[in-house]
């Protein structure tokens, strides 16, 4: 099986989709020409055209105002938003408009679009733009939100994505765009939104993650072997719809639950995760459910982001610290 | 009466230097002023080339050169006074904020990823360099509207890149300025280019200028790689802002010569005959011509001029170089005005454990 990296996953995905699908089309900032900052659309206004692969006027609001609309026209949009940073420029379209348009329209219309983000820290961007912002758009009903960690999962949420007649908020790991590559199938296939995945199996303690954190959280749970501690690691994969009997499942056998993202503490999605793990594995927990994540301050200068985002050794250092906790 | 507005002629940008630098007319910048215009410009080409080679050495972070666009950043910062008016930048004007105030080594801090490089001086009246497009523009006019509102006689200058100038920030930015006859002038460097999207795909406007008239401002249209032009069109509308007469869209026209940043590869977009229509344009090359001709500049000035600059260049890296990297502690800095318990709390777990 083909080995590809994260952003060539994306890339190959889009250039499927669109050629099964004339409804399928590419908006954003520096989406066609260029092909992306990134090059994940690379390649794809010289195949299917500058009608279908738009370089958009530099606005976010109207980037993806204009894709509700498009999608509410029959179309299938695939919006770009730069960094998710930037995605605050179209909130007021997403948390307000996307999100609640089926609601709002009692079922007569809906917003079958994609929007692309890359997000997240740890590869010295200049301010604001490495945020992971997920949490806000997780609060958003009516969006669904994905977070793939593999280039496996990508093009199989992405292509799931688009079959979805929901907004998807597609959320790219900035750091594994190129680091990230692992076996992708050539056939086409879904991977469920909504459903999350065991993806180390460890009797000791529950990791939970998404995107880049996922990656982090296995480096963590191989340095932790080592010294005795066996840790399985959850790949949360969608936020939105979350998966709660699959958290359950996988805590209620360890009885230990770390949640693991880039987000600052309070608000994050973690959060979240807590409350559901307390509610559905109450009497299984051994030990309080602990949540690693960046502190309460604003994602940092380049010099900086190392003490920010968390790291392996912090990771590995807190799972010991929760391994002590006796019941 | 017409049903419709009449269609709009084209028009030809102000100019008071032709492209070889010989005077089209009566000039107004003294020859003084000028000169010290000259420097500042080339003091941040010195810059823009070091930090350059430094970047690709991998010992200076992304950062988005000026180069091409000294006349007009420039030209509209010498028509300001640093006591009394305000600077609200995007990241592309080093020299306005230099000129203003701002220590060349906390530019280059900033852009080494240093939080010192967040540092605005005390006294110096300059917002935050903004990465986020367009977001200075309501505050530009917020610090206008106070200014008026206190009796300060003050003027507010934002700049915005001609892609930024796609965001609804500027629309709102401007029909609020109109509305509140606010001291502010609104300079947006066209330069072609929002990363690899040309100018034509923001606007099927005839200028961006002409946006002035939509919301009842001033409006110019001006050759950005001609300082004399640019500081004169400037020149009017700080005094007419001043004067309590309103706000000002100046649209400068310019080129960017270089990369978006650092990170970016312009020959995937720029064609070679964009890039030919620049060559012949540089505006550095356009003013020291005038100085030559006028004999304000010779050799001997401007190697003088050339040595400071280089001089200057090296003393602002060395600092930079020379500060210690920041701590964790630094995350942790100037996030409230007063923590609280929970903050201090997370501040104290998170600094006990030392690690990178
Ligand atoms: C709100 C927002 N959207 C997207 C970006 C990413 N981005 C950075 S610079 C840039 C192009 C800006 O072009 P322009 O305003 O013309 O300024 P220039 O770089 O040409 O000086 C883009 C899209 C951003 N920084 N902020
Ligand atoms: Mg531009």
């Amino acid at each position: 099986m083909p080995v590809k990296t994260m952003i060539e996953s994306i890339r190959e995905t889009l250039a499927d989709e669109m050629a099964r699908d004339e409804r399928v089309m590419v908006i954003g900032e520096d989406v066609g020409q260029l092909g992306g900052v990134f090059r994940a659309t690379e390649g794809l206004q010289t195949k299917f055209g500058a009608d279908r692969v738009v370089d958009m006027p530099l606005a976010e609001g109207v980037i993806v105002g204009a894709g509700l609309g498009l999608a509410m026209s029959g179309m299938r949009p695939v919006v770009e938003i730069q960094f998710l940073g930037f995605g605050h420029q179209a909130f007021h379209q997403i948390g307000q408009q996307v999100a609640r348009l089926r609601y709002r329209s009692a079922g007569r219309h809906s917003v079958p679009m994609v929007i692309r983000a890359p997000f997240g820290g740890g590869v010295r961007t200049p301010e604001l733009h490495s945020d992971a912002f997920e949490a806000f758009y997780a609060h958003c009903p009516g969006l669904k939100v994905v977070a793939p960690a593999t280039a496996h999962d990508a093009k199989g949420l992405l292509t799931a994505a688009l079959e979805t007649d929901d907004p998807v908020l597609f959320l790219e790991p900035l750091k594994g765009y190129r680091l990230q590559r692992d076996e992708v199938p050539e056939e086409r296939y879904t991977v469920p939104i909504g459903k999350a995945q065991i993806v180390r199996e460890g009797a000791d303690v529950t990791v939970i993650a998404w995107s880049a954190a996922t990656q982090l959280a296995l480096a963590a749970a191989e340095e932790l072997a080592a010294s005795g501690v066996d840790v399985q690691v959850l790949d949360l994969r969608s936020l939105v719809p979350l998966d709660v009997e699959g958290v359950a499942a996988a805590v209620s056998t360890t009885g230990r639950a770390v949640v693991l993202h880039e987000a600052p503490l309070t608000g994050g999605f973690g959060a979240e995760l807590a409350a559901t793990i307390q509610q559905t594995c109450f009497y299984d927990l051994i030990a309080p459910v602990h949540r690693i994540t960046a502190p309460d301050t604003p994602y940092p200068l380049a010099g900086v982001e190392d003490a920010y985002v968390p790291s392996q050794s912090r990771v590995v250092r807190e799972i010991k610290a929760l391994m002590e906790v006796a019941p | 009466m017409t049903r419709f507005t009449p269609p709009v002629e084209a028009i030809e940008p102000f100019r008071l230097l032709d492209t070889s630098g010989s005077p089209l007319g009566a000039t107004e910048m003294s020859p003084a002023a000028t000169l010290e215009a000259f420097e500042w410009m080339l003091l941040a080409r010195t810059f823009d080339e070091k930090a350059t080679s430094l970047q690709r050495q991998g010992r200076f972070g992304t950062f988005s050169s000026v180069r091409g666009q000294e006349a007009s950043v420039v030209g509209a910062a010498s028509a300001l006074d640093p006591s009394r008016d305000w600077i609200a930048p995007q990241y592309r004007e080093l020299p306005a904020i230099l000129r203003h105030g701002m220590p060349l080594e906390n530019f280059a801090l900033y852009f080494m990823g240093h939080p010192g490089g967040c540092v605005i001086p005390d006294g110096v009246n300059i917002l935050p360099i903004q990465i986020s497009l367009a977001a200075q523009l309501p505050q530009a006019v917020g610090v206008a509207w106070g200014l008026k509102q206190q009796g300060k006689d003050g003027v507010v200058t934002t700049f915005v890149g001609d892609g930024a100038s796609s965001e609804g920030d500027f629309h709102e930015s401007l029909n609020l300025a109109g509305v509140l006859k606010a001291p502010v002038i609104f300079f947006l460097q066209n330069n072609g280019w929002a990363i690899s999207t040309p100018r034509a795909k923001q606007t099927a406007g005839r200028t961006f200028a002409d946006r002035a008239a939509g919301y009842g401002i001033h409006g110019a249209y001006v050759d950005g790689n001609d300082l004399l032009a640019v500081n004169a069109v400037m020149t009017e509308a700080v005094e007419r802002a001043r004067s309590g007469e309103g706000p000002t869209l100046i649209e400068s026209l310019t080129w960017r010569a270089g990369a978006h940043n650092t990170a970016d590869d312009p020959t995937k977009y720029v064609t070679d005959a964009d890039h030919e229509a620049w060559i012949g344009t540089d505006p550095i090359e356009r003013i020291e011509a005038y100085l030559r001709e006028a004999g304000e500049l010779d050799d001997a000035a401007r190697a003088q001029i050339g040595q400071r600059c280089a001089a200057e260049v090296e003393r602002a890296l060395g600092v930079a170089q020379g500060t210690p990297a920041a701590g964790p502690s630094a995350l942790f800095d100037h996030v409230y005005a007063e923590p609280f318990a929970r903050f201090s709390q997370q501040r104290d777990t998170w600094l006990q454990t030392k690690e990178v």
